[in-house]
Protein backbone atom coordinates (compact mmCIF):
# COMPACT_ATOMS: atom_id res chain seq x y z
CA UNK A 1 0.00 0.00 0.00
CA UNK A 2 1.37 3.34 -0.58
CA UNK A 3 -1.60 5.36 0.05
CA UNK A 4 -1.30 6.61 3.54
CA UNK A 5 -0.44 9.42 5.84
CA UNK A 6 2.68 10.57 7.04
CA UNK A 7 0.81 10.29 10.33
CA UNK A 8 -0.63 6.60 9.85
CA UNK A 9 3.38 5.60 8.69
CA UNK A 10 4.06 7.03 12.29
CA UNK A 11 1.33 5.09 13.86
CA UNK A 12 2.12 2.10 12.34
CA UNK A 13 6.27 2.22 11.77
CA UNK A 14 5.85 2.57 15.75
CA UNK A 15 3.44 -0.22 16.19
CA UNK A 16 6.07 -2.85 14.79
CA UNK A 17 8.51 -2.07 17.65
CA UNK A 18 6.64 -3.82 20.03
CA UNK A 19 6.15 -7.92 20.36
CA UNK A 20 4.02 -10.66 21.98
CA UNK A 21 6.52 -10.63 24.97
CA UNK A 22 6.09 -7.07 25.86
CA UNK A 23 4.35 -5.41 29.01
CA UNK A 24 4.02 -2.10 27.72
CA UNK A 25 3.33 0.92 29.83
CA UNK A 26 1.56 3.37 27.20
CA UNK A 27 0.84 6.96 27.39
CA UNK A 28 -2.28 8.66 25.74
CA UNK A 29 -2.92 9.83 21.79
CA UNK A 30 -0.10 8.54 19.64
CA UNK A 31 1.52 6.07 21.81
CA UNK A 32 -1.64 4.38 22.78
CA UNK A 33 -2.88 4.12 18.72
CA UNK A 34 0.76 2.14 18.15
CA UNK A 35 0.31 -0.26 20.87
CA UNK A 36 -3.08 -0.94 19.90
CA UNK A 37 -2.89 -1.48 16.37
CA UNK A 38 0.50 -3.90 17.43
CA UNK A 39 -1.81 -5.96 19.96
CA UNK A 40 -4.65 -6.05 16.85
CA UNK A 41 -2.21 -7.06 14.35
CA UNK A 42 1.18 -9.19 15.41
CA UNK A 43 1.03 -9.00 18.66
CA UNK A 44 -2.20 -10.02 20.16
CA UNK A 45 -0.88 -11.52 23.69
CA UNK A 46 0.95 -7.97 24.38
CA UNK A 47 0.49 -7.00 27.74
CA UNK A 48 -0.83 -2.70 27.58
CA UNK A 49 -0.81 -0.90 30.77
CA UNK A 50 -2.00 2.37 31.00
CA UNK A 51 -1.52 4.64 34.19
CA UNK A 52 -4.78 4.71 35.60
CA UNK A 53 -3.66 1.11 37.02
CA UNK A 54 -5.31 -0.83 34.05
CA UNK A 55 -3.13 -3.75 33.77
CA UNK A 56 -3.48 -6.37 30.17
CA UNK A 57 -6.02 -4.12 28.95
CA UNK A 58 -7.82 -4.88 25.27
CA UNK A 59 -10.09 -1.54 24.29
CA UNK A 60 -12.30 -1.40 21.39
CA UNK A 61 -11.66 2.06 20.80
CA UNK A 62 -9.11 4.64 21.84
CA UNK A 63 -9.26 6.13 25.30
CA UNK A 64 -9.34 9.85 25.11
CA UNK A 65 -7.99 10.16 28.41
CA UNK A 66 -5.83 7.82 30.17
CA UNK A 67 -8.20 6.23 32.55
CA UNK A 68 -11.20 6.16 30.27
CA UNK A 69 -13.55 3.23 31.61
CA UNK A 70 -13.04 1.31 28.57
CA UNK A 71 -9.52 0.62 29.99
CA UNK A 72 -11.03 -1.17 32.97
CA UNK A 73 -13.82 -2.57 31.58
CA UNK A 74 -11.29 -4.92 29.27
CA UNK A 75 -8.40 -4.84 31.86
CA UNK A 76 -6.85 -8.18 32.95
CA UNK A 77 -7.26 -6.61 36.63
CA UNK A 78 -6.56 -3.04 37.92
CA UNK A 79 -4.75 -1.66 40.77
CA UNK A 80 -4.84 1.42 42.68
CA UNK A 81 -2.14 4.27 41.24
CA UNK A 82 0.14 3.80 44.29
CA UNK A 83 0.43 -0.07 43.40
CA UNK A 84 0.97 0.96 39.72
CA UNK A 85 3.75 3.24 39.74
CA UNK A 86 5.26 1.35 43.24
CA UNK A 87 5.30 -2.34 42.63
CA UNK A 88 4.58 -2.55 38.79
CA UNK A 89 7.01 0.41 37.28
CA UNK A 90 9.16 1.04 40.32
CA UNK A 91 9.59 -2.73 40.48
CA UNK A 92 11.18 -3.80 37.29
CA UNK A 93 8.13 -5.19 35.71
CA UNK A 94 8.05 -3.63 32.94
CA UNK A 95 9.66 -4.03 30.00
CA UNK A 96 9.22 -1.11 27.44
CA UNK A 97 7.65 2.44 28.15
CA UNK A 98 5.97 4.36 24.82
CA UNK A 99 6.19 8.47 25.23
CA UNK A 100 4.66 10.93 23.46
CA UNK A 101 5.77 14.28 24.19
CA UNK A 102 6.19 18.23 23.44
CA UNK A 103 9.57 19.01 22.67
CA UNK A 104 12.68 16.55 22.46
CA UNK A 105 16.41 17.01 21.98
CA UNK A 106 19.19 15.11 20.19
CA UNK A 107 19.49 13.02 23.04
CA UNK A 108 16.27 12.29 23.88
CA UNK A 109 15.19 13.77 26.53
CA UNK A 110 11.53 15.00 26.70
CA UNK A 111 9.40 18.57 27.95
CA UNK A 112 6.24 18.39 28.33
CA UNK A 113 6.36 21.33 31.38
CA UNK A 114 7.16 24.86 29.76
CA UNK A 115 7.96 26.95 26.97
CA UNK A 116 10.22 29.81 28.48
CA UNK A 117 11.52 29.97 32.52
CA UNK A 118 10.29 27.58 34.82
CA UNK A 119 8.59 30.86 36.56
CA UNK A 120 7.44 32.82 34.33
CA UNK A 121 6.84 30.62 31.28
CA UNK A 122 5.36 31.63 27.69
CA UNK A 123 3.67 28.40 27.53
CA UNK A 124 2.77 26.18 30.97
CA UNK A 125 2.17 22.54 29.82
CA UNK A 126 0.75 20.03 31.35
CA UNK A 127 3.48 18.74 33.18
CA UNK A 128 5.19 15.27 33.43
CA UNK A 129 2.77 12.93 35.02
CA UNK A 130 4.43 9.13 35.00
CA UNK A 131 7.18 10.12 32.49
CA UNK A 132 9.75 11.15 34.91
CA UNK A 133 9.35 7.47 36.52
CA UNK A 134 8.65 5.72 33.37
CA UNK A 135 11.83 6.88 31.83
CA UNK A 136 14.49 5.69 34.14
CA UNK A 137 12.15 2.39 35.53
CA UNK A 138 10.73 0.80 32.12
CA UNK A 139 13.11 -1.50 30.22
CA UNK A 140 13.50 0.46 27.28
CA UNK A 141 11.43 3.61 25.57
CA UNK A 142 10.20 3.94 22.43
CA UNK A 143 9.16 7.32 22.04
CA UNK A 144 6.69 8.44 18.88
CA UNK A 145 6.01 12.28 18.12
CA UNK A 146 5.98 14.17 14.36
CA UNK A 147 9.05 15.49 13.06
CA UNK A 148 9.22 19.20 13.46
CA UNK A 149 11.33 22.37 14.38
CA UNK A 150 9.50 23.22 17.39
CA UNK A 151 9.34 19.90 18.41
CA UNK A 152 12.81 18.38 17.57
CA UNK A 153 14.87 21.22 19.74
CA UNK A 154 18.75 22.44 20.00
CA UNK A 155 18.25 22.89 23.56
CA UNK A 156 15.06 22.05 25.62
CA UNK A 157 14.09 24.69 28.31
CA UNK A 158 13.28 22.22 30.68
CA UNK A 159 14.08 18.26 30.87
CA UNK A 160 10.92 16.86 32.33
CA UNK A 161 12.21 13.35 31.92
CA UNK A 162 15.84 11.95 31.32
CA UNK A 163 16.79 10.55 27.76
CA UNK A 164 20.47 9.87 27.04
CA UNK A 165 20.93 13.17 29.47
CA UNK A 166 24.37 14.80 27.71
CA UNK A 167 24.98 11.61 25.91
CA UNK A 168 27.60 8.69 26.31
CA UNK A 169 27.13 7.33 29.29
CA UNK A 170 25.18 9.86 31.62
CA UNK A 171 22.53 7.08 32.46
CA UNK A 172 24.96 4.90 33.88
CA UNK A 173 26.91 7.40 36.14
CA UNK A 174 23.46 8.42 37.63
CA UNK A 175 22.88 4.83 38.57
CA UNK A 176 20.33 3.64 35.74
CA UNK A 177 20.41 0.03 34.96
CA UNK A 178 17.46 0.55 32.09
CA UNK A 179 18.53 1.40 28.37
CA UNK A 180 16.55 4.71 27.94
CA UNK A 181 15.66 5.76 24.78
CA UNK A 182 15.75 3.16 21.80
CA UNK A 183 14.12 4.09 18.93
CA UNK A 184 12.24 7.48 18.17
CA UNK A 185 9.27 6.88 15.57
CA UNK A 186 8.56 10.09 13.76
CA UNK A 187 6.05 10.87 10.75
CA UNK A 188 9.07 11.46 8.40
CA UNK A 189 11.99 8.50 9.63
CA UNK A 190 13.03 6.73 12.61
CA UNK A 191 15.89 7.53 14.71
CA UNK A 192 18.24 5.64 17.08
CA UNK A 193 20.62 6.65 19.38
CA UNK A 194 24.75 6.39 18.42
CA UNK A 195 25.99 3.61 20.35
CA UNK A 196 28.57 5.50 21.56
CA UNK A 197 27.93 9.40 21.71
CA UNK A 198 24.05 8.51 22.07
CA UNK A 199 22.66 11.31 20.05
CA UNK A 200 19.69 10.42 17.78
CA UNK A 201 20.94 9.14 13.98
CA UNK A 202 17.92 8.62 11.51
CA UNK A 203 18.47 4.93 10.32
CA UNK A 204 14.94 4.49 8.57
CA UNK A 205 13.29 6.71 5.88
CA UNK A 206 9.45 6.63 5.02
CA UNK A 207 8.64 5.87 1.64
CA UNK A 208 8.56 8.95 -0.83
CA UNK A 209 10.50 11.06 1.98
CA UNK A 210 13.58 12.95 1.37
CA UNK A 211 16.43 13.27 3.19
CA UNK A 212 16.11 17.34 2.77
CA UNK A 213 12.59 16.95 4.13
CA UNK A 214 14.14 15.07 7.57
CA UNK A 215 17.17 17.84 7.53
CA UNK A 216 14.33 21.00 7.41
CA UNK A 217 12.47 19.44 9.93
CA UNK A 218 14.80 19.20 13.01
CA UNK A 219 16.20 21.96 15.11
CA UNK A 220 19.52 20.11 15.25
CA UNK A 221 21.71 19.34 12.37
CA UNK A 222 20.40 16.00 12.33
CA UNK A 223 22.86 13.05 11.14
CA UNK A 224 22.20 9.98 9.26
CA UNK A 225 23.43 6.57 10.03
CA UNK A 226 26.02 4.94 7.81
CA UNK A 227 23.54 2.77 6.55
CA UNK A 228 19.83 3.93 6.48
CA UNK A 229 17.07 1.86 5.05
CA UNK A 230 13.36 2.52 3.30
CA UNK A 231 10.66 2.08 6.55
CA UNK A 232 8.56 -0.80 4.36
CA UNK A 233 5.19 1.10 3.99
CA UNK A 234 2.07 -0.14 5.87
CA UNK A 235 0.53 -3.67 5.16
CA UNK A 236 -3.33 -3.64 3.63
CA UNK A 237 -3.85 -5.72 7.31
CA UNK A 238 -1.99 -2.60 9.18
CA UNK A 239 -3.47 0.38 7.47
CA UNK A 240 -7.17 -1.51 7.76
CA UNK A 241 -6.79 -2.17 11.34
CA UNK A 242 -5.54 1.39 12.05
CA UNK A 243 -8.11 3.26 9.92
CA UNK A 244 -10.78 0.84 11.74
CA UNK A 245 -9.89 1.82 15.35
CA UNK A 246 -9.83 5.53 14.22
CA UNK A 247 -13.41 5.07 12.61
CA UNK A 248 -14.60 3.38 15.83
CA UNK A 249 -13.27 5.61 18.30
CA UNK A 250 -14.47 8.80 16.32
CA UNK A 251 -18.16 7.10 16.06
CA UNK A 252 -17.95 6.46 20.00
CA UNK A 253 -16.65 10.00 20.63
CA UNK A 254 -19.30 11.50 18.71
CA UNK A 255 -22.00 9.23 20.33
CA UNK A 256 -20.86 10.86 23.47
CA UNK A 257 -21.10 14.22 21.96
CA UNK A 258 -24.57 13.69 21.02
CA UNK A 259 -25.53 12.23 24.36
CA UNK A 260 -24.28 15.06 26.35
CA UNK B 1 -18.68 7.76 62.46
CA UNK B 2 -19.33 9.41 59.10
CA UNK B 3 -22.29 11.53 59.36
CA UNK B 4 -24.82 11.61 56.48
CA UNK B 5 -25.88 15.10 55.64
CA UNK B 6 -26.58 17.02 52.60
CA UNK B 7 -23.98 18.38 50.43
CA UNK B 8 -24.26 21.66 51.68
CA UNK B 9 -24.02 20.92 54.68
CA UNK B 10 -21.05 18.58 54.13
CA UNK B 11 -19.07 21.47 52.83
CA UNK B 12 -20.16 23.84 54.66
CA UNK B 13 -18.80 21.88 58.16
CA UNK B 14 -15.40 20.37 56.70
CA UNK B 15 -14.18 22.82 54.26
CA UNK B 16 -12.61 26.42 55.53
CA UNK B 17 -10.72 29.32 53.80
CA UNK B 18 -7.02 28.89 53.64
CA UNK B 19 -7.21 24.66 54.26
CA UNK B 20 -5.09 22.03 52.12
CA UNK B 21 -8.10 20.37 50.20
CA UNK B 22 -7.49 17.17 47.68
CA UNK B 23 -10.22 16.59 45.65
CA UNK B 24 -8.91 13.02 44.34
CA UNK B 25 -10.04 10.44 41.14
CA UNK B 26 -7.41 9.30 38.44
CA UNK B 27 -9.71 10.47 35.25
CA UNK B 28 -12.93 8.16 37.19
CA UNK B 29 -14.84 9.81 40.26
CA UNK B 30 -14.08 12.75 40.50
CA UNK B 31 -16.22 14.61 42.58
CA UNK B 32 -17.43 17.79 40.38
CA UNK B 33 -20.80 18.45 42.09
CA UNK B 34 -18.59 18.99 45.82
CA UNK B 35 -16.33 20.87 43.66
CA UNK B 36 -18.86 23.18 42.51
CA UNK B 37 -20.31 23.12 45.76
CA UNK B 38 -17.31 24.78 47.20
CA UNK B 39 -16.55 27.24 44.56
CA UNK B 40 -20.97 28.53 45.51
CA UNK B 41 -19.92 29.08 48.87
CA UNK B 42 -17.11 31.20 48.21
CA UNK B 43 -14.56 29.16 49.54
CA UNK B 44 -10.98 30.73 49.03
CA UNK B 45 -6.98 30.91 49.80
CA UNK B 46 -7.44 27.06 49.02
CA UNK B 47 -4.19 24.96 48.84
CA UNK B 48 -5.37 22.35 46.15
CA UNK B 49 -3.75 18.79 45.91
CA UNK B 50 -3.99 16.66 42.89
CA UNK B 51 -2.37 14.20 41.05
CA UNK B 52 -4.00 14.87 37.45
CA UNK B 53 -5.62 18.41 38.16
CA UNK B 54 -8.32 18.97 35.34
CA UNK B 55 -11.57 20.31 34.48
CA UNK B 56 -12.71 20.75 37.71
CA UNK B 57 -9.28 22.39 39.38
CA UNK B 58 -9.42 24.80 36.11
CA UNK B 59 -12.69 25.85 37.50
CA UNK B 60 -11.53 26.62 41.02
CA UNK B 61 -8.92 28.27 39.52
CA UNK B 62 -10.55 30.21 36.97
CA UNK B 63 -12.98 31.60 39.93
CA UNK B 64 -9.91 32.78 42.10
CA UNK B 65 -10.70 30.12 45.17
CA UNK B 66 -7.18 28.28 44.81
CA UNK B 67 -4.12 30.33 46.25
CA UNK B 68 -1.50 27.58 45.20
CA UNK B 69 -1.68 24.13 43.80
CA UNK B 70 0.63 20.73 44.43
CA UNK B 71 0.10 18.68 41.27
CA UNK B 72 2.10 16.36 38.89
CA UNK B 73 0.14 16.17 35.74
CA UNK B 74 -2.53 19.75 34.84
CA UNK B 75 -4.06 19.48 31.68
CA UNK B 76 -7.05 18.23 30.42
CA UNK B 77 -6.96 14.54 29.19
CA UNK B 78 -6.53 13.90 25.15
CA UNK B 79 -7.69 17.37 24.64
CA UNK B 80 -4.89 19.98 25.49
CA UNK B 81 -4.16 22.56 27.99
CA UNK B 82 -6.12 23.78 30.75
CA UNK B 83 -6.99 27.35 30.10
CA UNK B 84 -7.20 28.29 33.17
CA UNK B 85 -4.75 27.18 35.06
CA UNK B 86 -2.52 28.48 32.13
CA UNK B 87 -3.87 31.83 32.65
CA UNK B 88 -3.07 32.11 36.31
CA UNK B 89 0.40 30.43 36.01
CA UNK B 90 1.36 32.60 32.57
CA UNK B 91 -0.65 36.18 33.29
CA UNK B 92 -1.91 35.72 36.96
CA UNK B 93 -5.03 36.24 36.57
CA UNK B 94 -7.73 36.27 38.47
CA UNK B 95 -4.69 36.11 40.81
CA UNK B 96 -1.13 34.61 41.40
CA UNK B 97 -1.01 30.72 41.77
CA UNK B 98 1.99 29.18 43.90
CA UNK B 99 2.58 25.85 42.17
CA UNK B 100 4.30 23.08 43.60
CA UNK B 101 4.88 20.62 40.73
CA UNK B 102 6.11 16.53 40.85
CA UNK B 103 5.87 13.77 39.25
CA UNK B 104 3.14 11.33 39.21
CA UNK B 105 4.84 8.35 41.26
CA UNK B 106 6.35 11.12 43.85
CA UNK B 107 2.54 12.55 44.46
CA UNK B 108 1.17 8.68 44.98
CA UNK B 109 4.10 7.69 47.27
CA UNK B 110 3.34 11.06 49.32
CA UNK B 111 -0.20 10.35 50.06
CA UNK B 112 1.04 6.46 50.71
CA UNK B 113 3.29 8.28 53.12
CA UNK B 114 0.58 10.35 54.47
CA UNK B 115 -1.87 7.09 54.86
CA UNK B 116 0.51 5.59 56.52
CA UNK B 117 1.21 8.28 58.95
CA UNK B 118 4.77 8.80 57.84
CA UNK B 119 6.41 12.46 57.15
CA UNK B 120 7.90 11.67 53.97
CA UNK B 121 7.44 9.27 51.04
CA UNK B 122 10.95 7.88 48.98
CA UNK B 123 11.36 6.85 45.52
CA UNK B 124 13.09 6.03 43.13
CA UNK B 125 12.88 8.73 40.99
CA UNK B 126 13.88 11.95 39.60
CA UNK B 127 16.42 10.77 37.83
CA UNK B 128 18.37 13.67 35.39
CA UNK B 129 14.83 15.40 35.67
CA UNK B 130 14.80 19.41 36.22
CA UNK B 131 11.69 19.40 38.45
CA UNK B 132 14.36 18.96 41.76
CA UNK B 133 15.61 22.19 40.61
CA UNK B 134 12.58 24.13 40.46
CA UNK B 135 10.60 22.77 43.80
CA UNK B 136 12.69 22.48 47.03
CA UNK B 137 10.31 19.86 47.99
CA UNK B 138 12.24 17.40 46.26
CA UNK B 139 15.18 16.04 48.16
CA UNK B 140 16.77 12.91 48.58
CA UNK B 141 18.04 10.31 51.08
CA UNK B 142 20.75 8.30 51.42
CA UNK B 143 19.77 4.09 52.18
CA UNK B 144 21.16 3.01 55.52
CA UNK B 145 21.77 -0.14 54.01
CA UNK B 146 22.48 -0.08 51.03
CA UNK B 147 24.12 4.03 50.86
CA UNK B 148 21.59 3.60 46.95
CA UNK B 149 20.17 7.94 46.93
CA UNK B 150 17.07 8.39 46.81
CA UNK B 151 14.27 10.85 46.24
CA UNK B 152 11.84 12.19 49.18
CA UNK B 153 8.96 13.93 48.91
CA UNK B 154 7.23 15.13 52.17
CA UNK B 155 3.99 13.17 53.04
CA UNK B 156 0.69 14.92 51.68
CA UNK B 157 -1.26 15.41 54.80
CA UNK B 158 -4.45 17.32 53.69
CA UNK B 159 -7.08 19.47 55.57
CA UNK B 160 -9.89 17.98 53.91
CA UNK B 161 -10.23 15.37 51.08
CA UNK B 162 -12.95 14.65 49.05
CA UNK B 163 -13.85 11.99 46.67
CA UNK B 164 -17.13 10.52 45.03
CA UNK B 165 -17.54 7.15 44.93
CA UNK B 166 -20.36 4.45 43.96
CA UNK B 167 -22.26 4.37 47.13
CA UNK B 168 -22.25 3.73 50.77
CA UNK B 169 -24.82 1.78 53.14
CA UNK B 170 -26.51 3.80 55.50
CA UNK B 171 -24.18 3.60 58.46
CA UNK B 172 -21.35 5.67 56.28
CA UNK B 173 -19.60 2.90 54.84
CA UNK B 174 -18.35 3.44 51.67
CA UNK B 175 -17.35 1.55 48.41
CA UNK B 176 -15.55 2.35 45.70
CA UNK B 177 -14.31 0.29 42.32
CA UNK B 178 -12.70 0.38 38.77
CA UNK B 179 -10.51 2.95 38.34
CA UNK B 180 -9.68 3.47 42.28
CA UNK B 181 -6.73 5.84 41.71
CA UNK B 182 -5.65 7.37 44.95
CA UNK B 183 -8.42 8.07 46.88
CA UNK B 184 -8.13 5.65 49.26
CA UNK B 185 -5.07 6.91 50.16
CA UNK B 186 -5.79 10.56 50.42
CA UNK B 187 -8.74 10.23 52.76
CA UNK B 188 -6.64 8.29 55.21
CA UNK B 189 -3.83 10.50 54.61
CA UNK B 190 -6.57 13.81 55.83
CA UNK B 191 -7.82 15.10 58.86
CA UNK B 192 -11.45 15.41 57.48
CA UNK B 193 -12.93 13.85 54.45
CA UNK B 194 -16.25 14.22 52.45
CA UNK B 195 -17.13 11.27 50.13
CA UNK B 196 -19.66 12.13 47.83
CA UNK B 197 -21.92 8.94 46.40
CA UNK B 198 -24.02 7.75 43.83
CA UNK B 199 -26.62 5.58 45.94
CA UNK B 200 -27.07 4.94 49.72
CA UNK B 201 -28.04 1.51 49.59
CA UNK B 202 -29.29 -0.72 52.70
CA UNK B 203 -26.39 -3.33 52.17
CA UNK B 204 -23.02 -2.06 51.01
CA UNK B 205 -22.74 -5.80 49.24
CA UNK B 206 -18.56 -5.09 48.44
CA UNK B 207 -18.36 -7.60 45.26
CA UNK B 208 -15.56 -9.22 46.76
CA UNK B 209 -13.92 -9.70 50.16
CA UNK B 210 -10.85 -7.30 48.87
CA UNK B 211 -13.00 -4.62 47.61
CA UNK B 212 -11.80 -1.03 48.17
CA UNK B 213 -13.88 -0.31 51.62
CA UNK B 214 -13.78 3.12 53.19
CA UNK B 215 -15.41 2.44 56.64
CA UNK B 216 -17.91 5.03 57.81
CA UNK B 217 -15.55 5.59 61.18
CA UNK B 218 -12.29 6.66 58.73
CA UNK B 219 -14.84 8.97 56.92
CA UNK B 220 -16.26 12.48 57.92
CA UNK B 221 -19.25 13.25 56.04
CA UNK B 222 -21.14 11.43 53.11
CA UNK B 223 -23.32 13.43 50.94
CA UNK B 224 -25.57 11.46 48.49
CA UNK B 225 -24.92 12.97 44.82
CA UNK B 226 -26.27 10.69 42.01
CA UNK B 227 -24.22 11.98 38.95
CA UNK B 228 -22.08 14.10 41.02
CA UNK B 229 -19.09 12.43 39.22
CA UNK B 230 -20.54 14.12 35.66
CA UNK B 231 -18.50 14.75 33.46
CA UNK B 232 -15.79 12.01 34.23
CA UNK B 233 -17.56 8.77 35.16
CA UNK B 234 -19.12 6.55 37.53
CA UNK B 235 -17.65 2.91 36.57
CA UNK B 236 -21.27 0.81 36.57
CA UNK B 237 -23.37 3.70 36.23
CA UNK B 238 -22.80 6.34 33.48
CA UNK B 239 -19.74 6.67 31.05
CA UNK B 240 -17.31 9.67 31.26
CA UNK B 241 -18.17 12.91 28.98
CA UNK B 242 -15.68 13.02 26.53
CA UNK B 243 -17.87 15.06 24.43
CA UNK B 244 -17.67 17.77 27.25
CA UNK B 245 -14.58 16.95 28.17
CA UNK B 246 -13.65 18.29 24.16
CA UNK B 247 -16.19 21.23 24.84
CA UNK B 248 -14.39 22.30 27.64
CA UNK B 249 -11.71 23.82 25.09
CA UNK B 250 -13.59 26.48 24.29
CA UNK B 251 -15.65 27.22 27.13
CA UNK B 252 -12.27 27.79 29.06
CA UNK B 253 -10.50 29.67 26.63
CA UNK B 254 -11.96 32.79 27.15
CA UNK B 255 -12.35 34.58 30.58
CA UNK B 256 -16.09 35.49 29.65
CA UNK B 257 -17.21 32.92 28.59
CA UNK B 258 -15.55 30.88 30.99
CA UNK B 259 -17.25 33.23 33.85
CA UNK B 260 -20.54 32.97 31.61
CA UNK B 261 -20.46 29.01 32.05
CA UNK B 262 -19.52 29.53 36.34
CA UNK B 263 -22.69 31.88 36.86
CA UNK B 264 -25.24 29.59 34.47
CA UNK B 265 -23.76 26.38 35.66
CA UNK B 266 -22.45 26.61 39.13
CA UNK B 267 -23.49 29.89 41.07
CA UNK B 268 -27.33 29.70 40.09
CA UNK B 269 -27.37 25.75 40.30
CA UNK B 270 -27.32 23.02 42.85
CA UNK B 271 -26.13 19.58 43.94
CA UNK B 272 -29.26 18.15 42.52
CA UNK B 273 -28.55 19.29 38.54
CA UNK B 274 -26.17 16.64 38.35
CA UNK B 275 -28.91 13.79 38.82
CA UNK B 276 -30.21 14.23 35.00
CA UNK B 277 -26.69 12.45 34.27
CA UNK B 278 -27.20 9.75 36.66
CA UNK B 279 -27.64 6.22 35.35
CA UNK B 280 -27.36 2.57 36.12
CA UNK B 281 -25.86 1.59 33.19
CA UNK B 282 -22.05 -0.05 32.03
CA UNK B 283 -20.11 2.34 32.24
CA UNK B 284 -18.34 1.89 28.76
CA UNK B 285 -16.37 4.80 27.59
CA UNK B 286 -17.66 6.53 24.99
Amino acid sequence: MTDFTPTEMMTIAASRELSNDDVCFVGIGAPSAACNVARLTHAPDITLIYESGTVGTKPDVLPLSIGDGELCDTALFTVSVPEMFRYWLQGGRITTGFLGGAQIDRFANLNTTVVGPYDHPKVRLPGGGGAPEIASNCGRIFITMALSKRGFVEKLPFITSMGHGEGGDHRERLGMKTKGPTRVITDLCILEPDAVSKELTVVSIHHGVTREQIVENCGWPIKFASRVIETPVPSEVELATLRDINARTRKAHQASREAA
Amino acid sequence: MAKIVPLAEAIGDNVRDGDTVAMEGFTHLIPYAAGHEVIRQGRKDLFLVRMTPDILYDQLIGVGAARGMKFSWGGNPGVGSLHRFRDAVENQWPRPLEIEEHSHAAMANAYEAGAANLPFAMLRGYIGADLPKVNPNIKSVTCPFTSEVLAAVPAIRPDVTIIHAQRADRKGNVLLEGIVGVQKEAVLAAKRSIVTVEEIVDELAPPSPNSVVLPSWAVTAVSHVPGGAFPSYAHGYYPRSNAFYIGWDEIARDRDSFTAWIKENVLDAGPEDFARHAGKTPAKAA
